[in-house]
């Protein structure tokens, strides 16, 4: 804003040059210090993105390194216009949307009590922390081998089934172990996400339609809610991002090809690492990629709308 | 209102031992199956029916794990040390200065939050081998490192735009440059801040198993996730079930410690995060 009074210090005053010098050396500094950080962050996502980009438009197959040609976008045709890409794209919405959705109710009411509990709050913290921190590997195998009748788990005993619910020909209790995992172990994340958006609202508010004969089901939802409206839609994004590129829960229950149960990023790692054809693998990863880009942009027009609502009303 | 405290005293304990049920019941029944003997462990009962320590002794002589627990300290302690002197840079700069493209700056930590790792796993996989960066600690340090500055530097400005401004002020009206007001006045005042910062950058790259299963092959620089994934077992008729059970409990200790001792760290971080983000 100020760059031009400093290259010409005689035009009519606004700031003395002491300042302007100042200022420059602020922003220099400013600069630098943020320079080595942002150059990390741009070499290792944006000139990998855009080496996937190049990849996805070429047949390139490790197995034959040197039958390398030019197939413009004839890799996404293949992709789109196989059913398996868009059958993995419905089992990771279908598990993004039934965790996310378990998660806000079950986050809401743990926020609450972490919130309002009359004791023993940092107790319940602590333990509420526990799954977060946890290793989702270690999570996914203990929910696995609590389930799984082949390693002799406690629960299909327990329950007296007569079939192992981790068989890839139950996708049913497949998908219920999947859930329960990624329930178990990001509640606490979205609680605490909900308890930032929580401390926000004023108890007086809530004291006065108290006072005015509010019923505490009227004050959650007629004050409470509207209030923690953003803390609630940054919850959802950050965790349906999150959901949506499920791979370490899945890799460890499905325990093996487990084609009803494998999610796209799963078919990203299978057609990189395991097919080795980073020609059709890259053009999946660009298009999980776009995916998860188009959520972030609807979540964050919902955000700055409900925001700008916000600022309306008060 | 008219409830009696009595009942409100029996609702909220209800409350609480039920959240300490859901969240403690997991970690107890994959520690009771760690603790059963090898002959009994497929026996699906809950509590083990005869004691026994033998899949910890396992473990412990396996290089597979022993090597796995030295990579994943070695590369979660070095990816957290770096990342957060970076974001403490930025963030600082962030928090006090004024300089054109913070806000770009800012936005694209934001992006970067929301990335898909999956999507550069491949890209990685191929630079690193011609790089000479695949299976090593660097090859992870580099991608853990990356994928928490964001989170760093939000959590770490939050906490710098509490530290009082005028103490910053009085160490530049005292002579001090803006390089010794960071050193000498805000960096002992942010060190909560930044300690916090590390824990949930430690978390992450402990955690951590997109990378780890898609960058590595040895016991040079497999972590833990990635190692028990792919314990052997004791034959080829045999599930390494135990071994996996025990591994998994001794990686979850570090994280109960951390739990315990800095749970109010580890709360103001992730909500300061929030809020800010």
């Amino acid at each position: 804003m100020s760059a031009t009074v400093a290259e010409t210090p005689t035009a009519p005053v606004r700031r003395a040059p002491v300042v302007t010098d100042r200022t420059k050396a602020e922003r220099r500094l400013g600069l630098m210090l943020c320079a080595p950080a942002v150059i990390v962050m741009l070499a290792v996502t944006a000139y990998p993105v855009g080496y996937a980009i190049y990849l996805s438009l070429l047949r390139a197959d490790l197995r034959f390194p040197n039958d390398r040609t030019w197939v413009g976008l004839n890799n996404y045709g293949t992709v789109l216009s196989s059913s398996l890409w868009w059958s993995d794209v419905f089992h990771t919405a279908l598990i993004t949307v039934i965790s996310v959705a378990i998660e806000l109710v079950l986050g809401m009411l743990l926020a609450l009590v972490m919130h309002r509990a009359l004791f023993g709050r940092g107790l319940i913290r602590t333990a509420a922390l526990i799954p977060y921190g946890i290793v989702t590997v270690v999570a996914a195998f203990a929910w696995r081998f609590a389930w799984a009748s082949s390693v002799g788990g406690f629960v299909p005993k327990a329950l007296g089934l007569s079939y192992d619910p981790l068989d890839p020909t139950h996708p049913v209790t497949n998908y219920l172990v999947v859930i329960l995992t990624e329930v178990w172990k990001t509640t606490p994340f979205m609680a605490l996400l909900l308890l930032a958006g929580l401390t926000l609202v004023s108890e007086e508010l809530l004291e006065a339609a108290r006072v005015d004969g509010a019923s505490a089901w009227q004050r959650f939802w007629r004050i409470t809610v509207p209030l923690m409206k953003p803390a609630i839609l940054v919850a959802l994004l950050f965790r349906t991002l999150d959901a949506f590129r499920i791979f370490d829960s899945v890799f460890i229950i499905s325990n093996g090809p487990n084609p009803k149960l494998e999610t796209v990023s799963i078919l990203g790692y299978n057609q990189l690492l395991n097919r080795l054809n980073l020609g059709l693998g890259s053009a999946v990863s660009v298009l999980i990629f776009l995916l998860v880009a188009v959520i972030a942009f609807l979540f964050i027009r919902g955000f700055g709308t409900s925001l700008a609502q916000q600022r309306g009303e008060t | 209102m008219s409830q009696s405290r009595g009942s409100r005293i029996a609702g909220w304990g209800t409350a609480n031992s039920l959240v300490i049920l859901f969240a403690l019941f997991p970690v107890f029944w994959i520690a009771m199956l760690s603790l059963k003997s090898p002959s009994t462990i497929s026996d699906g009962r809950l509590i083990p029916s005869s004691w026994s320590t033998e899949n910890y002794k396992q473990i412990f002589k396996q290089a597979i794990f022993t090597d796995a627990l030295r990579n994943s300290l070695g590369i979660a302690l070095i990816a957290t040390l770096i990342a957060v002197v970076l974001a403490a840079m930025a963030a600082y700069a962030i928090a006090r200065l004024d300089f054109p493209g913070k806000t770009l700056i800012l936005s694209m930590a934001l992006a970067i939050a929301m990335f898909p790792p999956i999507s550069i796993v491949g890209p990685l996989y191929n630079m690193w081998r011609n790089l000479g960066l695949f299976d090593t600690w660097p090859g992870l340090i580099i991608p853990y490192m990356t994928f928490t500055l964001p989170l760093a530097i939000y959590v770490l400005s939050a906490f710098f735009r509490e530290i009082p401004w005028e103490l910053e002020q009085a160490a530049q009206i005292d002579g001090a440059t803006p390089w010794q007001a960071f050193t000498k006045v805000i960096a002992p005042l942010a060190a909560p801040g930044v300690f916090t910062t590390a824990i949930l950058v430690f978390i992450f790259a402990w955690n951590d198993f997109v990378f780890a299963v898609s960058l590595t092959s040895t016991s040079a620089a497999q972590t833990v996730p990635a190692a028990i994934s792919q314990f052997p077992g004791a034959s080829q008729f045999q599930q390494p079930t135990g071994s996996i059970a025990a591994a998994a409990v001794v990686v979850t200790v570090p994280i109960i410690i951390m739990v315990l001792f800095f749970q109010r760290r580890i709360v103001a971080g992730l909500t300061a995060g929030a809020v800010k983000g």
